[in-house]
């Protein structure tokens, strides 16, 4: 029975914990009698939440489809310079710098401008997601291809195999893995994007719907806009964990038995 | 008749750098069983590189079937110490690699799958991997892996093996066993051998003609021809004539390390 408790406290410890610190949080809020303008408590949020779900909803599909689509560019783009710069040693040498130069800029820092290009609104929001989130892809993608082993390059230069040839058998499906531990960063960061230019230059977004009800004073709908992205982010983030297990099954066996 | 040939081969990685080998020079017959042995870092590999096309050598020539060698070679079978089986491939996709790109396999590889398919069973079931087929290379043992890793280099009936110390990291047992499943492959349909190892009991053991090289830059010190007769078996490795190859192997790189 010991045992069985245990598993059952593994398997959902997560949901538990959430639960504490929402009482945690609860508690402190009445206890304190902290005035709701400055922090709510979970309850408040909650009503926050239901009372005006029809413009989250709407601001939240906003963000979502923002997200998506520059997480979408930043996949494409992320894959094809990741498989050149992994392939291609003059490409790593010619473009690593201006890469690792430009993922150094704060990308809030670039809204401004995409503002002054393409005007307020989806357009920067998708690509700030874009921006943030296309680096990692690409590295991991790199790397993944750049790590072949040597041997294993052998075994089948020696067989006449042309460099596509051991890009499509054995580069790729290599660097599978690496692809979708680099998704479930992408996704997450791309969020970030979209919301960060939402708050810079948007009026339609969760980031836009925060910085209004801020600045009306009305941190029910704040804290209720970050669950809402907090939410989008770990359910696609669960969503690109499950893929990877589901396809890369040989890269992280024995990981199944663990997972209970 | 001469398959592959060294003329006065000489190779450095680098221009003006150290030599890697000097002037090797040594034929090898078709259907010859050759095995180089000698300490590590003595150019061994670079041996490898050289004949399969992977690497040019820096002066003298090397010949496969009277024709010089440039650029990658085709027709070639490889296997190392690491069996290097790609891990999200069964162990009979894993065999069938080679036949999807050479040719003349690689386009008829639509139709004829079931065929290729069969063959690659065949030759699974032949070193003993039977009822394997479909399990993927982390679960198999070292032993097994290193079977299926030759079944790879065989398949598209090469005209050349290769081997770079394929059974160095394998238990005493599971060794011996490979070197007879390897000996029956190669006399029920020959082909040539380039065996690289560390180990003399399997150089004697396996090959017509062993080559013992000196450390950098790798020399040829001793061509020996081995006249065990075939088919050798593993009670062979225990009469007094087997240990005496080995022994007189064994004096030369014993020369060579007091250098």
């Amino acid at each position: 029975m010991a045992f069985n408790r245990r598993k059952f406290m593994i398997r959902n410890a997560s949901w538990m914990l959430m639960i504490v610190l929402l009482l945690i949080w609860e508690i402190l809020c009445i206890g304190l009698n902290v005035p709701e303008y400055l922090f709510p408590a979970p309850t408040a949020v909650w009503s926050a939440g239901i009372e005006r779900w029809e413009p989250i909803l709407m601001h939240a599909w906003q963000t979502f489809f923002t997200t998506l689509v520059g997480f979408a560019l930043a996949v494409g783009v992320g894959v094809v310079l990741g498989v050149a710069v992994g392939t291609y040693p003059i490409v790593y040498k010619a473009l690593y710098p201006l890469l690792v130069g430009f993922n150094s800029i704060p990308k809030v820092a670039f809204v401004p401008v995409l503002v002054v290009w393409f005007g307020i609104g989806t357009v920067p929001a998708i690509l700030t997601a874009f921006l943030i989130s296309f680096f990692p892809i690409l590295v991991n993608v790199a790397t993944g291809l750049a790590t072949l082993e040597p041997e294993l390059e052998d075994v089948l230069r020696s067989l006449g195999a042309s460099k596509l040839d051991i890009l499509r058998k054995v580069g790729l499906p290599r660097a599978l893995p690496y692809f979708f531990a680099s998704l479930k960063v992408a996704i997450t960061l791309a969020f970030v994007g979209s919301v960060i230019s939402e708050t810079v230059a948007s009026n339609k977004g969760i980031g836009y719907l925060m910085m209004a009800a801020s600045s009306s004073m009305d941190m029910a709908l704040v804290f209720a806009g970050l669950i809402v992205i907090g939410v989008m982010g770990v359910v696609m983030y669960e969503l690109f964990a499950w893929m990877e297990k589901r396809f890369t099954r040989w890269a992280n066996r024995g990981s199944n038995s663990v997972a209970i | 008749m001469e398959f592959v040939t060294f003329e006065q081969v000489s190779l450095a990685y680098e221009e003006g750098g150290p030599l890697a080998i000097r002037d090797i020079s040594l034929s090898v017959k078709k259907n010859e069983f050759i095995a180089v042995v000698g300490p590590s870092g003595c150019g061994k590999s670079t041996l490898m590189k050289l004949v399969s096309g992977l690497s040019e050598p820096t002066s003298g020539y090397v010949y496969m079937n009277g024709r010089q060698i440039s650029g990658p070679q085709k027709c070639i079978g490889m296997a190392f110490q690491a069996s290097n089986l790609l891990p999200w491939r069964t162990t009979l996709e894993n065999v069938m690699l080679p036949l999807e790109i050479v040719q003349p396999y690689r386009s008829q590889m639509r139709k004829q799958r079931k065929e290729f398919e069969e063959m690659a069973r065949a030759l699974i079931a032949r070193v003993g991997l039977a009822g394997w087929e479909n399990k993927y290379p982390w679960e198999l043992s070292g032993g097994m892996q290193q079977r299926a890793s030759i079944c790879r280099a065989l398949i598209h009936k090469p005209e050349l093996l290769m081997l770079d110390e394929p059974f160095g990291a394998l238990d005493a047992f599971t060794r011996e066993e490979l070197w007879c499943m390897l000996q029956d492959l190669w006399q029920e349909q020959p082909f040539t051998v380039v065996l690289v190892t560390h180990d003399l009991r399997e150089a004697v053991f396996l090959a017509d003609t062993v080559y013992v090289m000196s450390k950098g830059p790798g020399e040829i010190l001793v061509k020996r021809e081995i006249d065990i007769p075939r088919p050798r078996t593993l009670e062979d490795t225990y009469t007094e004539h087997f240990a005496s190859q080995v022994h007189v192997l064994r004096d030369h790189i014993g020369a060579i390390r007091k250098h």
